[in-house]
């Protein structure tokens, strides 16, 4: 390396030095990229804790190079709750897959939102079961096929499939409510973008945040990486769309 | 130090503020709810953390995430509030974060009812949640009494890095008596907290969990607990005795509020001859085990009579540690019904009378 030379792209001092778990071609693996940046952009790794959920993200401790929490299924939200109130001082974010929040951890979420506690929620929604090994989730859309629901995902019996960050944006009390993809650069751009956002209002102590992201599960898809970024984008973005649903500080944030 | 009149459960809510557990989460249930409603008040001004939750279920993984920070926590609840925590007991004693739970039994199975019972037994010392634990179970029976394990309660759980359960049946929780709190609280020398989440500075990052993948880790970290569970056992057996001397003809084995009214029947017959001691365990878990055999073969005791508000749940163990030698019988009544002096007297004696008949027909 001559004096001349930049270092372009490097991996975030939140994340680890490892080969992570995650299949060929998921986008978990993106979206705690960009939870390391915006750790790092904000210079809190070391007043940061996570939360891990039960999921394929379960093991996001050994991928975070801060404090972590390993919760049970679906209850990031209410662990969260009790550390973050006895360590206001601290950063709390917890990270957690649809089944694991919408399901399982319906009630966990939508009170600690409702409370406004002080955290980041970092939500992948991949429209599916991962961890088990591709189940319907509340997410699954309309027609999907799923080892539990083989026949594609039948709206008379299972209902439609819930937008989380619609239902929470029906609560008075959050403060900055998005939903993002990873399907492609542009994309991840703006995720990038929405995910530092929430830790800064965090850190500003102005509020409870979730950022919903839409993520690949190539694996349980039954499709190749590519596949699955064209999928996303032809299945779910017309049912899941993007935008930020709520901001309580948009016009000061300009 | 000086006397005050207070309500079991305010006592309960004071005694862990004496402790240094200022931080509380809880979620209304008769028989316990005035612990909440006093430290609603309370908590704000010593400063310290009070939350209601939205469900039992959440308030535990609350305490879970609040134990992480190394502070002293701790929940209150009854007994269908207390089968809601038992998932994050169980990752508790999984992640080995120190906190103190309190049940204050009420009838039960289901809904039950609201008056006191002692029928969660089972679920607060043979487990209750999945997995190889334990939990250190203590169990007062008066208000004072309550104080104490409360406070005692904190170290344990600190020294242990366990879960510790109180039990009290809703008698401890609602009656009213003088209690004395300690002036100054010294706590034993305790492990320093260097498990505790305080963020990744000058250190590497630490995970609080409860899960390992790998088989033969999972193994070693369920015989890392076992082992703290037998140093329970070595160090942590509580129990006390009433009248227990050579002369007793029936030892009862009796814990609560439950063993106070033992107490007054023992006084009864005494005083028509007949020599009843009484062995009450104060540790469920640890349980008296030695101490019960030891008692149970004193060569004039001819049955040992446990009395439980609960259709016979210790009974068990009181069998395992009395092994054949004497005779185990057990009296109870249960689903929030309370027995009377009366009915334990009517108890032990015709007890005595049996065994005198059959004395005269062998
Ligand atoms: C109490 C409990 N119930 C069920 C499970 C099994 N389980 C593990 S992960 C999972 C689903 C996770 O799906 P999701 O939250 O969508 O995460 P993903 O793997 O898709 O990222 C389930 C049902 C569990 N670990 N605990
Ligand atoms: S199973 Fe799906 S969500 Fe899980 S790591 Fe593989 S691709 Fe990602
Ligand atoms: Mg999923």
């Amino acid at each position: 390396m001559n004096n001349n030379s930049k270092t372009l792209f490097a991996r975030p001092e939140a994340m680890t030095d490892v080969v992570s778990h995650y299949c060929p071609g998921c986008t978990h693996g993106i979206i705690h990229r960009l939870a390391a940046e915006a750790i790092d952009s904000l210079g809190i790794r070391e007043k940061t804790v996570g939360v891990a959920p039960v999921g394929c993200s379960v093991l996001a401790y050994n991928y975070f190079n801060c404090d972590f929490l390993e919760a049970p299924h679906g209850r990031a939200p209410a662990i969260a709750t009790g550390f973050k109130r006895l360590r206001p001082d601290m950063m709390v974010f917890t990270y957690q897959g649809d089944g694991d929040l919408i399901s399982i951890g319906m009630s966990e979420i939508m009170h600690a939102a409702n409370r406004g506690e002080k955290l980041t929620a970092i939500f992948v929604n991949n429209a599916i079961y991962g961890m088990t090994g591709g189940q319907m989730a509340p997410t699954t859309l309309q027609g999907q096929i799923t080892s539990t629901c083989p026949a594609g995902r039948d709206l008379n019996e299972t209902g439609h499939p819930i937008r989380m960050t619609e239902l929470l944006s029906g609560l008075v009390t959050p403060m900055y409510l998005e939903r993002v993809s990873v399907h492609s650069p542009q994309h991840i751009i703006q995720a990038k973008k929405a995910i530092r956002k929430a830790f800064q209002y965090q850190m500003d102590n102005k509020g409870f945040s979730l950022i919903e992201v839409l993520s690949t599960c190539p694996t349980n898809w039954g499709q190749t990486p590519n596949e699955s970024t064209d999928w996303l984008e032809g299945n779910m973005l017309p049912y899941y769309p993007l935008g930020c649903f709520k901001d309580s500080f948009a016009e000061e944030d300009k | 130090m000086t006397k005050v009149l207070m309500k079991g459960n305010e006592a309960i809510a004071e005694a862990a503020i004496k402790a240094g557990a200022n931080n509380y989460f809880c979620y209304p249930i008769t028989p316990q709810t005035e612990v909440a409603e006093y430290l609603a008040k309370r908590m704000p001004e010593v400063g310290g953390v009070f939350l209601q939750g939205e469900s039992e279920l959440a308030v535990a993984n609350m305490i879970f995430g609040a134990a992480a920070t190394g502070k002293r926590v701790f929940t209150t609840s009854s007994s269908p509030g207390i089968s809601l925590m038992q998932e994050a007991i169980s990752y508790m004693a999984g992640a080995e974060l120190p906190c103190v739970i309190v049940n204050i039994m009420r009838g039960g199975p289901g809904l039950g009812g609201i008056l006191p019972a002692q029928s969660d037994y089972f679920q607060s010392v043979k487990g209750g949640g999945h997995g190889d634990y334990r939990l250190l179970v203590l169990a007062p029976s008066s208000v004072q009494e309550a104080v104490d394990l409360m406070i005692l309660s904190f170290d344990l759980a600190d020294k242990y890095r366990n879960p510790v359960m109180m039990i009290g049946d809703g008698m401890i929780g609602q009656m009213m008596e003088p209690v004395e709190f300690p002036d100054k609280i010294e706590s034993p020398d305790l492990p320093p907290k260097d498990w505790a989440i305080t963020g990744a500075k000058g250190r590497k990052p630490q995970v609080v969990r409860s899960l390992f993948l790998d088989p033969y880790k999972l193994e070693n970290s369920s015989w890392h607990l076992h082992e703290k569970y037998e140093l329970m056992k070595k160090n942590e057996v509580r129990f006390e005795k009433y009248k227990v001397t050579d002369k007793n003809e029936i030892i009862i084995i009796s814990y609560g509020t439950m063993a106070r009214i033992c107490q007054t029947a023992i006084d009864a017959v005494e005083a028509e001859g007949i020599s009843v001691g009484l062995f009450r365990p104060i540790s469920l878990f640890p349980f008296p085990q030695d101490e019960i055999y030891a008692e149970a073969i004193k060569k004039n005791i001819k049955e040992v009579l446990v009395i439980e508000m609960s259709t016979g749940q210790m009974v068990e163990d009181v069998e395992r540690a009395v092994v054949g030698k004497k005779k185990v019988s057990f009296f109870g009544r249960t689903g929030g019904v309370v027995p009377s002096p009366e009915e334990v007297i009517t108890q032990i004696k015709d007890m005595i009378r049996k065994k005198s008949k059959s004395k005269k027909k062998a």
